[in-house]
């Protein structure tokens, strides 16, 4: 167990890519098992550990070790023997790199999958075989269709207890299929496993020979890690302004920040908002390194050839390609705080590097994801409910739509008494509001 | 290999990026952020390899201008000598201002009581703390890692801190998308911890891409050395080795940098980045559960000073 072969060396030391996934889910579903499966078939828990989890376990008076306690980090989790935050957990293959936020699936830690999968670029969603599609399933199908998460794995568990049956597999894999689709999921991957028994999660099962596809492991190790790629606009909100006014460099003055969508080239008009001012890019740092195209997620500095007024919070865009600004967001929102957000509330509303101050106009419905019922008017907005908002912005933001971008798409509020983070927004239509609620006299015309 | 013959090359061609690019490129963008919206940050740095790392993402994310951040260094009174060599030419070097939190003054002071085993390391929080009060520091950077350990892996990139540094796992503020709120009331502040999403590994990788020198005890060499609760402890007048431990010398080396009291040394031929990485990746222990005393205390023993405004 502790040789490495000269080929894994080789590959352990060459750089691989980067892939960012949710796993979702209950304990009953088999979540903790398939994680832990993951993690010790890749070899990516040690012996310590390990060690502590038996020691743990049989502490408890369990018989076996409890994989769970690898990801239970907190004291109260452990006690209660439930996950409640967000654990990000770590592993690699000699192909790719995997950060695993592995949340709570019950609907009181709704909260924790949003935040879980607003990062994700894939989400695996489990079901017990021999339940199907059920409330839960829809509700995780519902999060990641909100999150645009852009690849979604039904991993359909417990497929031992139910005699390794082609057509169980299916009818709910073409239920789920059917359902997730028509919310707008791009991408699903449908994958018989049992993580007890260990078929299809790493190796392929000798017990399911009509499943030709990949175990959940090849299929993590082949997906495109997608990014809001060269075909999407292209954003840098300005993080910071680099001036070093040293002798060797008496002019430098370049703009730093972090790609948020798509790619930029030396040469290429630019518009910086919300001023509208226009110039070109002169030059691309590539920390420290000259470029002359940078794409996201790259952290750049970008010099422009006319000496023009900017500053942490503008957003520089393609002239040709640049969004509205407008004062009047309305958003698909997720609620994160313990207290209500209300109509009338005075937040704080942070947008890429921008935070102004905003205030609730309306809070127009509120969605029970289970089954997607919506409820006029709710007045307010409680811990982990979905609904939909109007805000009124201080300053003219240029936001996208989050289908268009999730990272100039989206939008935190705050509370600007004691800073705690309330909201997660994101910007425009979602199958949150099927039917538009139309205000005739606040319609600005959206223009996406 | 960032081609697999069965990837599909849509999206991973050629606008993809390296995992060690990802990471930097994350590490840099949290770097901005807090010098966009932070009055005086501060780099918690030990001359370990991970604060080094971190020093060395800041270098790059300010350049051409020198970083907008000081340096606190938490001496506990039982360093390395290497390493406090290394710290000093580091500051040097690149014109930086350190802040030294002195442990040793506390204990003179009679404010701290040297504990019974003579580890330092929990004494490190009151001096941690009172400096950031004084110097009036906003946001501190720690080298922290969510692969480290357990409750670490559920420390958010901004963790708010009270006047008193804790932390309260139970009140921490959701962090979605790439939008980290550093909203705090004067007195309390951030613990920035741009290296969450790194692995040890990855520490290394990085490491060696970037050519990046380290103190000479992350790499093989004969050293005096006496076990204690299973391991290899440099002898010294810090408090060992006691009666009944035996010093000899052995081919060693130190996986992580620490209070010389609680870290322990490792047996390695490893004298190069290459040879360390290859041991390192065919390790079958966790770099804290190898060389760290302090967290064999309790399985929640990280968790527990974390919550009182350990790092």
């Amino acid at each position: 167990m502790s040789t490495i072969t000269t080929g894994e060396l080789t590959e352990v030391l060459s750089e691989t890519t980067l892939l960012r996934f949710a796993t979702a889910g209950s304990v009953d579903d088999g979540k903790s098992t398939l994680v832990g499966r993951l993690l010790h078939d890749s070899k990516s828990v040690l012996v310590d550990q390990l060690e502590a989890v038996e020691r743990a376990s049989a502490s408890r008076g369990q018989d076996a070790p409890d994989l769970a306690l690898l990801t239970d980090g907190l004291r109260a989790e452990r006690e209660q023997g439930i996950t409640i935050d967000v654990a990000y957990r770590y592993f690699a293959t000699p192909r790719r790199r995997f950060i695993l936020a592995d949340t709570p699936g019950h609907v009181q830690y709704t909260r924790n999958m949003v935040t879980g999968a607003s990062t994700a670029e894939l989400t695996v969603i489990l079901v017990d075989a021999r339940n199907g599609v059920v409330e839960q399933t829809r509700r995780h199908a519902a999060i990641a269709a909100l999150l645009r998460v852009p690849h979604v794995v039904l991993a359909v568990n417990k497929m031992d207890l139910v005699g390794y049956e082609e057509q169980v597999f299916a009818k709910i894999a073409e239920e789920f299929t059917a359902y997730a689709s028509e919310l707008g999921v791009p991408e699903i991957t449908a994958i018989p496993i049992s993580a007890l028994a260990g078929d299809n999660v790493v190796e392929p099962s000798a017990n399911m020979d009509w499943y030709g596809g990949p175990t959940v492991l090849e299929h993590l190790e082949t997906v495109p890690a997608s990014h809001d790629m060269a075909h999407c606009h292209a954003r840098l909100p300005v993080q910071y302004v680099i001036r070093p006014q040293t002798a060797d460099h008496p002019d430098y003055r370049g703009y730093a920040g972090q790609i948020a969508a798509g790619t930029f080239r030396v040469g290429d008009p630019v518009t910086v908002l919300p001023s509208g001012r226009a110039t070109k890019v002169a030059g691309i740092d590539l920390l420290g390194k000259p470029v002359d195209e940078a794409w996201t997620p790259q952290s750049v500095t970008l010099l422009l050839e006319d000496d023009i007024d900017i500053s942490r919070g503008d957003l520089i865009v393609p002239s040709k390609d640049a969004p509205a600004t407008t004062q009047d967001i309305e958003a698909t929102v997720c609620h994160v705080a313990d207290a209500p957000l209300t109509v009338g509330h005075r937040v704080l509303l942070k947008h890429g590097t921008r935070t102004v101050k905003a205030i609730v106009k309306d809070i127009p419905s509120r969605l029970t994801l289970d089954d997607l019922s919506l409820h006029p008017h709710p007045g307010q907005l409680v811990a982990n409910d979905i609904g939909r908002v109007k805000i009124r912005t201080a300053e003219a933001l240029p936001v996208d739509s989050y289908a268009d971008s999730r990272r100039t798409g989206s939008f935190i509020l705050i509370d600007p008494n004691d800073g705690t983070t309330l909201t997660a927004g994101m910007v425009g239509e979602s199958f949150a509001s099927p039917e538009p609620v139309k205000d005739e006299a606040e319609d600005d015309g959206w223009d996406f | 290999m960032t081609t697999v013959a069965s990837v599909s090359s849509e999206t991973d061609s050629p606008y993809s990026l390296s995992h060690l690019d990802a990471l930097e490129s994350e590490a840099v963008h949290i770097f901005r952020e807090v010098a966009g919206e932070f009055e005086r940050p501060v780099i918690l740095f030990s001359g370990g390899k991970d604060s080094i790392v971190m020093l060395h993402l800041a270098l790059k994310a300010f350049a051409p201008a020198a970083i907008p951040f000081s340096l606190l260094h938490v001496d506990t009174g039982h360093n390395f000598p290497e390493v406090i060599e290394y710290r000093d030419r580091t500051v040097d070097k690149h014109g930086l201002r350190l802040h030294v939190a002195s442990v040793q003054d506390y204990i003179d002071r009679g404010v701290l009581k040297e504990r019974p085993d003579g580890t330092r390391n929990p004494l490190q929080t009151v001096p941690l703390t009172e400096k950031i009060q004084d110097e009036k520091f906003d946001a501190v950077f720690g080298g922290g890692r969510r692969d480290e350990e357990k409750a670490r892996a559920k420390e958010r990139v901004f963790s708010l801190r009270d006047e008193f540094s804790q932390w309260d796992p139970r009140r921490q503020r959701p962090e979605l998308w790439q939008l980290y709120n550093g909203r705090h009331a004067p007195g309390e502040h951030v613990r920035v911890f741009p290296l969450s999403n790194w692995t040890e590994l990855d520490v290394w990788q990085y490491i060696a891409r970037e050519d990046i020198e380290l103190p000479q005890i992350y790499f093989a060499h004969q050293r005096e050395v006496f076990q204690r609760a299973g391991m290899w402890l440099t002898a010294g007048d810090w408090g060992g080795p006691k009666d009944g431990e035996n010093v000899e010398k052995r081919l060693i080396r130190y996986r992580t940098v620490g209070d010389m009291s609680c870290t322990g040394a490792v047996d390695s031929d490893a004298t190069t980045l290459d040879a360390v990485i290859a041991e390192i990746a065919a390790s079958r222990l966790t770099e804290r559960g190898a060389t760290r005393a302090d967290d064999k205390l309790s399985e929640a023993a990280m968790e527990d000073r974390k919550r009182e405004g350990y790092f």
